[in-house]
């Protein structure tokens, strides 16, 4: 790596007995390859004009839990992408959604991909999903100094938990503040209306195939109401990312099949363009 | 220091130091067959490996002092990790690792006092067998290309005789497995080696997988393989009683030094043969 002087320098690195982390091996052995802005200060306004990643949509479902993202990256009033993939695998068991500054998010990622992968390799065993979410909080924190000059970026991280059995999902703040949410949540742009229409059409227990469709239909509300947020593209042929995570490890739907819900979507916004609707009860009538 | 010592005299001192700690304990085998890369060495304990995973398509083996060859893994999945993650995963090779460890291990022969007491193999599992790669690395640094199979611990010489006999291109993974217990046999002075399951550490470089090749062979799945070797072993024996014969003269571990460790070495350190027939199969400090 570069210089001999840094080669040298790299080998002690390599053989300190050390911690089982990653990034704390880059702080202290390679600063300058951690994401964010380096130290740099980010000119005002120029933070607004970067690709911007937008909607994530979490949903835990009988046995798991699913996410989705829709493909759009906004710079300003621009559309910087139209295919851009916003959810990762993170490790065998645990997905990763990013919303924010499109350039960060992504190495972000990686190096939180690679930090579970090195814990595994080093200590033998994987972590548990809550120092999954734990860890993921300590890397957001990191960046602290970039999102206060406008550099923000959250991730949304789910995962399925092996001692639980069941499917989990995490929030998190630019400081570093972890919140698990229950039963489904969204981060980005277009969170407001992909939750509110999350609400409606969730159900405790539901089977993974329903989950996947109410997160299509989340992401499509949110599409319809959000600038940023792109919906369903039938003419170039691209669809939202969405991946579930089971006792049978990550998955991410293929295309066809990611293509036949949003299609199904789509089919019937055209009879109904604002989706489905649930049932008003009047007072005084006889629930169920 | 009061008394001068010859440079070659301290050299020589630390080489004799380092081969008769490797020597104290038991030998490994790395061996090729159709579908990737086997591993095997005897380890009583299910915690402490000897055999590892680096990387994505690289896996690590090594003998001797268990708390030095476990700094050497931990650097080396630092190193494969950072260089995965500055660059492309598919800038991770073999090559590169065993040249790092080649100037490390060197590096540390001659500054330090005290040399690593191990040795250790590194492979990386391609596309083809023919590019499959496996790099033997010696306590002092030197790097030896192996193809095919190798032997590492003190008593290499005797194992790689009987590798030598057995070993053919594209062996299914009970054929390897066999060859490579064969193997190990040979350094047990001609004693019934124990390969019962929970004595055995076994792993593979799956060349099928995708991703993460590296898999552990435990539990019932290694204890059938085990099982198919035993059953040919008697199968062959009792159609051929004088290809026992031969087989048990070739497995008593004599001096039948000069025979190079390996088919294909293109570079060999200021290794000697090592000495054969060292009967101590203790589990001692250099063992784990």
């Amino acid at each position: 790596m570069g210089s001999d002087s840094n080669a040298g320098l790299m080998a002690t690195a390599y053989l300190s007995a050390g911690t089982s982390s990653f990034s704390e091996f880059l702080t202290s052995a390679a600063p300058e390859l951690l994401p964010g802005a380096g130290g740099v200060s980010v000119p005002s306004g120029l933070a607004r004009e970067l690709p911007h990643g937008t909607t994530i949509v979490a949903a835990a479902f009988n046995g798991g839990v699913v996410m989705a993202g829709d493909r759009r990256a906004t710079a300003g009033n621009m559309i910087s992408q139209r295919d851009i993939e916003k959810v990762y695998r993170s490790d065998e068991y645990s997905c990763i959604g990013i919303s924010g500054v499109a350039g960060i998010g992504i190495d972000l990622v990686r190096l939180y991909q690679v930090e579970l992968e090195h814990y595994e390799k080093l200590e033998g065993r994987a972590l548990s999903l809550e120092g999954k979410a734990n860890r993921l909080a300590g890397i957001v924190r990191a960046n602290l100094g970039g999102a206060m000059q406008g550099l923000v970026v959250v991730p949304l991280f789910a995962g399925y938990d092996t001692d639980e059995g069941v499917g989990r999902i995490f929030s998190y703040d630019v400081a570093g503040g972890r919140y698990e949410e229950q039963r489904f949540y969204s981060i980005g742009s277009g969170s407001v209306f992909a939750r509110g229409a999350l609400k409606k059409l969730y159900t405790d227990g539901m089977e993974a195939s329903a989950a996947v469709l109410a997160c299509m239909q989340a992401l499509y509300d949110a599409a319809d109401d959000d600038a940023g947020t792109g919906g369903p593209d039938p003419t170039r042929r691209i669809w939202p990312i969405v991946v579930t995570v089971t006792a049978d490890g990550y998955q991410r739907l293929s295309e066809e099949e990611s293509g036949s819900y949003a299609e199904s979507v789509l089919n019937e916004r055209m009879a109904q363009p604002d989706g489905p609707t649930s049932t008003l009860r009047l007072p005084g009538t006889e629930s169920q | 220091m009061p008394f001068y010592v010859s440079p070659e005299q301290a050299m020589k001192d630390k080489a004799d130091y380092a081969r008769k700690g490797i020597a104290r304990g038991r030998s490994g085998v790395v061996i090729q067959y159709e579908a990737g890369i086997l591993f095997v060495a005897p380890n009583p304990s299910r915690a402490l490996h000897k055999i590892s995973e680096i990387y994505d398509r690289i896996a690590f083996a090594a003998v001797g002092r268990y708390n030095e060859y476990e700094i050497l893994r931990k650097a080396g999945v630092r190193y494969a990790d950072l260089t995965g993650y500055q660059y492309d995963r598919q800038d991770v090779t073999a090559r590169g690792l065993a040249n790092w460890y080649a100037q490390t291990l060197g590096s540390i022969f001659t500054d330090s006092p005290k040399p690593f007491e191990v040795e250790i193999v590194v492979a990386e599992v391609a596309e083809a067998p023919a590019e499959d790669q496996i790099y033997r690395i010696t306590f002092d640094g030197s790097v030896n290309d192996e193809h095919g199979y190798v032997a590492m611990g003190g008593q290499a010489e005797a194992i790689a005789v009987v590798l030598k006999e057995q070993y053919t291109d594209d062996m299914t993974l009970e054929g390897a497995l066999a060859t490579a217990i064969a193997g190990l046999a040979a350094q047990a002075n001609g004693d019934q080696m124990n390969i019962n399951a929970s004595q055995l550490e076994v792993a593979v470089l799956d060349r099928t997988r995708d991703h993460r090749t590296f898999r552990r062979l435990t539990g019932a799945r290694l204890e059938s393989l085990l099982s198919e070797v035993e059953q040919a072993r008697a199968a062959r024996q009792s159609s051929s009683k004088q290809t026992a014969t031969k087989q048990a003269e070739a497995e008593s571990p004599g001096e039948q030094a000069g025979d190079q460790p390996s088919s294909g070495s293109t570079e060999q350190g200021n290794a000697e043969s090592a000495p054969g027939g060292d009967g101590d199969q203790g589990s001692g400090g250099s063992d784990s």
